[in-house]
């Protein structure tokens, strides 16, 4: 049992090491902002949440698997929340994805909400807070 | 021996987000490798918390989780709007 345990522990974590260096290998050869993101998002979701799974495998019915288990669900809450933070940015900055020609027309809606969210101009100055 | 090479993978992974992280040509490049960095660390904490026995550094891994989301957020707001206040002069209040 002990063996099975290790066995299975042990390939986990080796597919956990191997998601995360093809996710770096993609972020470093990918072309564009948004490609990279996707290459980043395979390390951090699969490559995390495969080695954390092959930890709780090794430490077995303890609270070291509860922690590991809260810090997954955490994760897997969080990276994907901050990914779509920086990626909304990039699109609002006017990056636009790299694409082979029928794109859809993306540029609508990234002008329409960088006007939405643009700060005022530099030469106004800035209203006083409300508090 | 299987701790030390999943921390080896991602001891690898770590130098190559670092390497987007210098080269990265928009910042959002450096954010994005910045987090990924960030998230490769509590992972690292957590394998290593395992390499030498002490299981106790899974409670620094969880507060690390907690602060790199923290820092990928604010940054990315800070970059888009100049500041982490809401946006000013209108009553939109933003989205983040």
């Amino acid at each position: 049992m002990e063996n099975v345990l290790d066995i299975i522990s042990w390939g986990l974590m080796i597919c956990g090491g191997a998601f995360s260096i093809i996710g770096g290998i993609g972020m470093i050869r990918l072309p564009d902002v948004f490609s990279r993101m996707h290459a980043a998002s395979v390390t951090e979701t699969m490559g995390a949440t495969t080695i954390f799974i092959g930890l709780m495998v090794q430490a077995g019915w303890t609270l070291t698997t509860v922690k590991l288990l809260l810090m997954l669900i955490f994760m897997m809450f969080t990276n994907p929340t901050a990914t779509h933070a920086i990626a909304r940015a990039a699109l609002g900055e006017g990056l636009v994805p790299l694409s082979d020609g029928d794109e859809e027309d993306l540029s609508d809606y990234v002008l329409a909400d960088t006007e939405m969210m643009a700060p005022e101009p530099d030469d106004k100055e800035p209203e006083p807070s409300k508090t | 021996m299987m701790f030390g090479a999943a921390a080896a993978a991602v001891l690898v992974t770590m130098s190559l987000a670092m390497v987007r992280a210098i080269k990265g040509p928009t910042v959002y490049d450096r954010i994005v490798a910045a987090s990924n960095f960030g998230t490769l660390t509590v992972v690292l904490i957590a394998v290593y918390g395992f390499l030498s026995g002490r299981p106790e550094f899974l409670d620094i891994a969880l507060v690390y989780a907690l602060i790199n989301f923290i820092g990928a957020i604010a940054v990315s707001k800070f970059v888009q709007f100049g500041g982490v206040q809401r946006p000013l002069g209108e009553d939109d209040p933003g989205d983040i």
